[in-house]
């Protein structure tokens, strides 16, 4: 099966719950909404014409200053038909999000990540810790506000005779070079003459 | 009155020879059964995914490496390619047979640390000898090519960074012909070996099913007995002018991946000595100098090679505004890269999926109602790199 022939079988079969889609860069993208996502994902994995038996990878994107902060990605992968799809949706910061644990084992780490990198919830999630960041961590450290240096750090006190939290002290502060010329982008008299003509 | 069942919890790590890096499993054990295991993982966390957002896609490649550090350049590939297919950049096709030749190199540098430490895992010291030797000849090619025995930072979105130095090809030619004898030599030493066949076969079984639905890929699927491998069924760069074969296991036990693993070692020799032989003459990267830097020469003497050389250094190159998954074969799964640009020097995010972040979240569904001892074994055959996944 092609993808274009799956971009319109899905579209006939979940209409309503898809609010757009596109094929790029070989991939199926498919926008729905927030409250459907279980139900696509089962049709998804269930359904004979699609077979996406396998979830690649969970992951979100932080658009800070947007209305609907995170967008929410899952990668999934036919092995049968050799497709990949990539489902979407948009949610605020207290929103929270369907576990897809029952359907797929492996979205517990994945999730795990998602909240321990963003900082968003899941539902019936069995055991939503913190994964990769330090035990009694705070912040999320892939939001876009969160400082590249941290907000602690540790060492071992020769005093206190154990390792110590304490807040980044930097001798020289975080410089973001910001090398992007001065003379590009700005639009010259001469292309905006030919614009106006 | 029933007995009350009482568990034992045993904290295998983070500092143990047998755990390959910083893994700390808790173990829930009833006897010498294990009931639980809770593998606490993120003790090698450095943050790449948040420092690659804050620097240029070109200072982003080296980060790369430092993922699953046995085996760098097929990190890279995929960070490579994922740039290539957003800005439509052809690669010229001697540096598309450069960078297939060090990726196979690549698999076959992790594929001895693999079988070897597993087989020290189950107690043989010898195969970790002898094939150190070999991995050591291997970081010298990767030395000779790149400056560099690990962390190479050799590949280029367009190609990679410079040709081969005279003589290299000749010497790979040359490893190729004897590491064949080297794998015999292994295999007489484990294949049919009683303990290590005693300790690996029925050990940390995998059903088809399972394996989809807990994300495995590479040898951890090929081992249960699935044909898939990305080099052959969505091919990148040239491998679909090579001809070579996928080895797939039967029972996807800790034997089977064994037996893959050293089969596509056989399988990335004959890979590397058909690159070798229709290696092509020409250049080695993209020679649109928006995207990589012009020749030291042309800079003494080009106003132009200078203004070009200065901007990639500084500002680096901008990617156009877009989203992409690539993903490429590397030696543990599918490694993948979701790349989002913002028409900036810098990505807006880029996420990295680990093969080995899926595999190991399954070890409490692998270990479970086996013995302490087999814990090794299947961590070994699991082929867990702390660097990729704890990023």
């Amino acid at each position: 099966m092609s993808l274009s022939n799956l971009e319109k079988k899905i579209n006939s079969e979940l209409t309503t719950k898809i609010i757009s889609s596109r094929i790029n860069h070989n991939q199926l993208e498919i926008q729905i909404n927030k409250d459907s996502l279980l139900d696509v994902v089962i049709f998804l994995k269930k359904n004979n014409s699609t077979k996406f038996r396998q979830l690649i990878d969970i992951t979100a994107v932080d658009y800070i200053g947007s209305e609907n902060r995170f967008k929410m990605i899952y990668l999934f992968l036919s092995h049968e038909y050799n497709l990949r799809i990539n489902i979407t949706f948009h949610i605020n910061e207290n929103e929270i999000v369907n576990s897809l644990t029952k359907i797929f084992p492996s979205a517990n780490w994945m999730e795990r990540e998602v909240f321990d990198m963003y900082g968003i919830k899941f539902n019936d999630h069995p055991d939503l810790r913190r994964i990769l960041t330090d035990y009694g961590f705070s912040g999320h450290p892939l939001r876009k506000d969160f400082p590249i240096t941290g907000h602690s750090e540790v060492r071992y006190s020769e005093e206190k005779k154990k390792v110590i939290y304490e807040p980044v002290k930097l001798e020289q502060n975080y410089r973001n070079f910001d090398y992007s010329s001065p003379w590009e982008g700005t639009e010259y008299i001469k292309e905006l003459k030919k614009k106006n003509d | 009155m029933t007995k009350e069942k009482k568990t034992l919890n045993l904290n295998f790590g983070p500092q143990h020879p047998a755990a390959h890096g910083v893994l700390r499993l808790i173990l829930e054990l009833d006897g010498e059964i294990v009931e639980k295991a809770d593998p606490h993982i993120g003790l090698l966390h450095r943050g790449t995914e948040k420092l690659i957002e804050n620097k240029t896609y070109s200072q982003a490649i080296p980060y790369f490496d430092r993922l699953d550090y046995v085996a760098p350049m097929n990190q890279e590939h995929a960070f490579a390619l994922a740039i290539e297919k957003i800005m439509d950049v052809e690669v010229p096709i001697r540096g598309q047979y450069i960078r297939v030749i060090f990726c196979e190199i690549g698999r076959i540098l992790s594929h001895i640390l693999n079988i070897t430490t597993q087989a020290l895992d189950v107690g043989a010291l010898t195969p970790s000898l002898w094939g150190f030797e070999e991995r050591e000849k291997l970081m010298g090619f990767y030395e000779r090519v790149s400056g560099s025995r690990l962390h190479a930072n050799y590949f280029r979105p367009g190609g990679v960074h410079k040709d081969l130095p005279r003589g290299l090809e000749n010497d790979i030619l040359e490893f190729c012909k004897k590491f064949p004898k080297i794998i015999d030599d292994l295999e007489t030493l484990l294949t049919d070996n009683r303990i290590f066949k005693q300790r690996n076969v029925d050990i940390g079984i995998v059903s088809k099913e399972d394996v989809l639905n807990y994300s495995f890929s590479g040898v951890m699927l090929r081992g249960s007995g699935i044909p898939w491998d990305l080099r052959k069924s969505q091919p990148y760069d040239c491998y679909e002018q090579i001809d070579f074969k996928i080895p797939i296991g039967k029972n996807g036990d800790c034997y089977d991946r064994y037996l893959c693993r050293i089969e596509e070692m056989r399988e990335s020799v004959k890979i590397i000595e058909q690159c070798l032989k229709n290696l092509p003459k020409g250049p080695v990267k993209s020679m649109d100098n928006k995207l990589t830097p012009p020749p030291k020469k042309e800079i003494k003497q080009s106003m132009e090679a200078l203004i070009h050389h200065f901007k990639l250094f500084t500002e680096g190159y901008r990617v156009k505004k877009d989203e992409i998954y690539t993903a490429v074969e590397a030696p543990k799964g599918e490694f993948g890269v979701y790349l989002i640009s913002d028409g900036t020097n810098r990505p807006y995010k880029c996420k990295i999926r680990a093969p080995g972040f899926s595999h190991l979240q399954a070890m409490d569904y692998l270990i479970k109602g086996h013995m302490l001892a087999d814990v090794p074994a299947v961590l070994g055959s699991l082929d867990i790199v702390f660097g990729e996944i704890d990023r």
